[in-house]
């Protein structure tokens, strides 16, 4: 479903991501690791189409589909979701509208229909319900005054409305607390399906105790350096990120 | 940093001539001798058929007028006004004042129409209330048509051009006429009383409720003409009264003045809601043309407990310069004033409004958001004050400005002026910027550039388009929508 094919991308001239690849199956939820300045969010916004990068050689398919040539919307209409690891406030705009909005906006892109209200609705309250999120919040403008936690599972309640075939969460798990954690595992286990893949990025084993990985890829100084099964997270837990900060360095 | 450059290269694409108003209409039209002079008074005195009184008046205005000198002090820079170079009377040969629509000529008919204007009084929709809105379509110099007079009239509610109430009602219009805004107020206002050609008048009686909403469309056509338009709404003890203004003009590549009056007048418990959605031709991409908006318009809460509430989407003009406000003279009057001020390419806007407290425990409010795009300037400037003897005076103020990209300027400039110590005055302002994290974040979630753009702005500008007649509240969002295109990056 998705394949990263020797991906380079540099800020400002300064080269974060050199050489890149990796393939997610559908169906598939992998994950990736890797110690800090790895470029682990880096990639992550690169797959989702943030413009402050220059990409100097490389590709990412979606379904055969060059990403990299689309502008960030399309990418959406195509089925790429990425959960933000800092999501964004957006005053004076209700939850509600806001997801209105953007499900019609990528429906009308794949020449779908826009959504019934009485189908949106039912939707929202079937998400809302098993993540936790009250009505009242959602009558509220977009992240704003939110906690940490509570913007972490509006982003897990964004990707259950919108459907997405594949999901980038990015340190999904960094600023909650072990309930919230497991509520968003919960949420996001909840849309594992044969048809859709999940790219879990976090520096920690914790998350994906709850969300556990078929694949576990660690990644150092801009480069996918190992791959292996879930015993890998296990692995670094234990062993610390020291010998793969090493080889990068090479 | 590629962000911003991209920015930079979609302002300079910008492609402001989609300004859809753009057409002229060719049609024939008389004019007045250029320039100013007694003779082109009389002229227009004459062709509009008014009383000696009003002759005077304008004669008397326009001795006054060569006397003054025009005002810099507004954060608007242009070019020196030729005034000897401007028509002040251009009206089409046919279809001029009243009589049916059967007479009017037929090009004028299809500018409306294509402008969405409804001339033909149309059957209420079933079962919809107050869908049908009485229309006066003022083009260039003249009124063309009054819709729905008749039923109006038979509420007692006079509706009509203003030329028109010079004629059939001389001595209400004497009464108030320049009553709100004298004819020595500023140099624009002097300026209007002697050249003034057409615009609306209303008197609402006593204890009525205008049965429909009334509105006027202005349309500017010919060529080097200035637009002088001058409206008079009075509303007569318990009244209430809802007005909407609407105005284009088509591209033109010099600049043309606008300078109008609004007078409103409000008694005993009476209400007038104004609202205007103004859309000039902004000038073109690199600043071209343009209407020059300059504007006075003020209320006066004349009576006890009265009303006045101003709700202004100012999309269009080269340089909007206006300030509609309320003189709180009644006891326990209310004056509102709800803006959303839109610039874009080139445009400058510096507008505000003035909350004059006179009266006992009077109130104001002022809710001014400002979105500032491309290249443009947009101020606000207000002015709240108390007299010394308005004991119990209140204003709530909340201005906040919205910038998109880095090119363009939001700046807020508030008076406070309070010689009553009972009095309570309260401001809050923001300036914000839609951030580029900001619209990544939208568009990740599937909504183009423009779509994130129009999202965030609605949600910014909510508070005030709810002021609005519904129906013009959707229109005023699709402006909105319309004139910031091409602003993202």
């Amino acid at each position: 479903m998705l394949e990263i094919r020797n991906l380079h991308a540099e800020i400002d001239g300064k080269p974060i991501l050199k050489g890149v690849s990796l393939t997610v199956k559908p169906g598939e939820v992998a994950a990736i690791m890797g110690p800090n300045g790895s470029g682990k969010s880096t990639l992550s916004y690169v797959i989702a189409g943030k413009e402050d990068y220059q990409l100097t050689e490389g590709e990412v398919l979606l379904d055969g589909e060059n990403l990299l040539e689309m502008e960030p919307d399309e990418r959406a209409a195509k089925g790429l979701f990425l959960a933000f690891q800092y999501p964004l406030e957006i005053p004076g705009v209700a939850t509600m509208t806001f997801l209105k909005a953007a499900l019609n906006a990528q429906r009308r892109r794949r020449g779908e229909g826009e959504i019934s209200p009485a189908d949106f609705i039912r939707r929202v309250n079937k998400a809302a319900d098993s993540l936790g999120i009250s009505k009242e919040i959602l009558r509220r403008a977009l992240n704003v005054g939110f906690s940490g936690g509570e913007k972490k599972r509006m982003e897990i309640l964004q990707m259950a409305i919108l459907e997405p075939r594949m999901c980038v969460l990015d340190e999904t798990d960094s600023g909650l607390d072990i309930d919230a954690l497991r509520i968003v595992a919960q949420g996001v286990n909840a849309l594992r399906a044969r048809d859709r893949a999940f790219l879990v990025i976090t520096h920690y084993q914790r998350l994906l105790s709850h969300i556990v990985p078929d694949t576990v890829h660690v990644m150092a100084g801009g480069r996918i350096v190992k791959s292996g099964g879930p015993e890998l997270a296990t692995e670094l837990e234990a062993k610390g990120y020291a010998d793969f900060s090493a080889q990068a360095a090479e | 940093m590629p962000a911003v450059q991209e920015t930079v290269d979609r302002v300079k694409a910008i492609d402001l001539d989609q300004y859809k108003w753009g057409f002229s209409t060719e049609i024939e039209t008389e004019k007045a001798p250029k320039g100013l002079s007694d003779e082109v008074i009389r002229f227009i005195s004459a062709k509009k058929g008014e009383p000696g009184w009003l002759l005077d008046w304008r004669l008397e205005a326009l001795r006054r007028w060569r006397t003054m000198e025009e005002p810099n002090w507004a954060r608007v820079h242009h070019p020196k006004i030729d005034y000897d170079e401007l028509y002040y009377y251009a009206a089409p040969k046919r279809g001029g004042g009243p009589g049916s629509l059967d007479e009017v000529d037929p090009e004028l008919l299809k500018t409306f129409e294509k402008l969405g204007i409804p001339l033909k009084e149309q059957a209420v929709l079933a079962g919809v209330e107050g869908a049908r809105v009485a229309v006066d379509a003022v083009f260039d110099s003249v009124s063309v048509a009054t819709t729905f007079k008749e039923e109006l009239a038979k509420a007692g509610v006079i509706f009509s051009s203003i030329s028109e109430a010079v004629r059939e009602h001389p001595e209400l219009v004497r009464k108030y006429l320049g009553s709100v805004v004298p004819v020595t107020d500023n140099f624009f206002a002097t300026l209007n009383s002697a050249v003034f050609t057409d615009g609306s008048f209303v008197y609402v009686p006593k204890g009525v409720r205008c049965p429909m909403e009334l509105s006027t469309y202005f349309r500017i056509n010919e060529q080097n003409t200035g637009q002088f338009e001058r409206t008079l709404i009075i509303a007569d003890a318990g009244s209430y009264v809802s007005y909407l203004e609407g105005c284009t003009a088509p591209k033109r590549d010099e600049n043309q003045l606008h300078a109008a009056v609004v007078e409103l007048v409000a008694l005993d418990e009476a209400e007038i809601k104004y609202s205007t959605v103004q859309n000039w031709f902004p000038g073109d991409k690199e600043g071209k043309g343009g209407i020059y908006n300059f504007v006075t318009k003020r209320g006066d809460c004349r009576g006890r407990g009265s009303k006045i509430s101003w709700t202004q989407v100012e999309t269009g003009s080269a340089i909007t310069w206006k300030y509609p406000s309320c003189i709180l003279r009644g006891d326990n009057s209310q004056g509102e004033f709800y803006s959303i001020a839109v610039s874009n390419g080139h445009q400058q806007v510096d507008s505000g409004t003035k909350m004059l407290h006179l009266g006992k425990n009077t109130s104001s409010r002022i809710i001014s958001k400002g979105i500032a795009a491309g290249r443009s300037d947009n101020t606000y400037r207000g002015l709240v004050s108390a007299h010394r003897k308005a004991s119990g005076a209140r204003n709530f103020t909340n201005c906040d400005s919205l910038l998109i990209g880095a090119d363009c300027g939001a700046h807020t400039v508030p008076y406070i002026e309070s010689k009553n110590a009972s009095a309570v005055f309260e401001h809050e302002a923001t300036t914000s910027k839609i951030a580029e994290d900001q619209l990544f974040y939208c568009r990740q979630r599937g909504l183009n550039a423009e779509e994130a753009v129009a999202l965030i702005v609605n949600g910014f500008v909510k508070d005030v388009l709810q002021q609005l007649p519904m129906e013009f509240a959707v229109e005023a969002q699709k402006l909105i929508a319309v004139s910031l295109e091409g602003s993202v990056g």
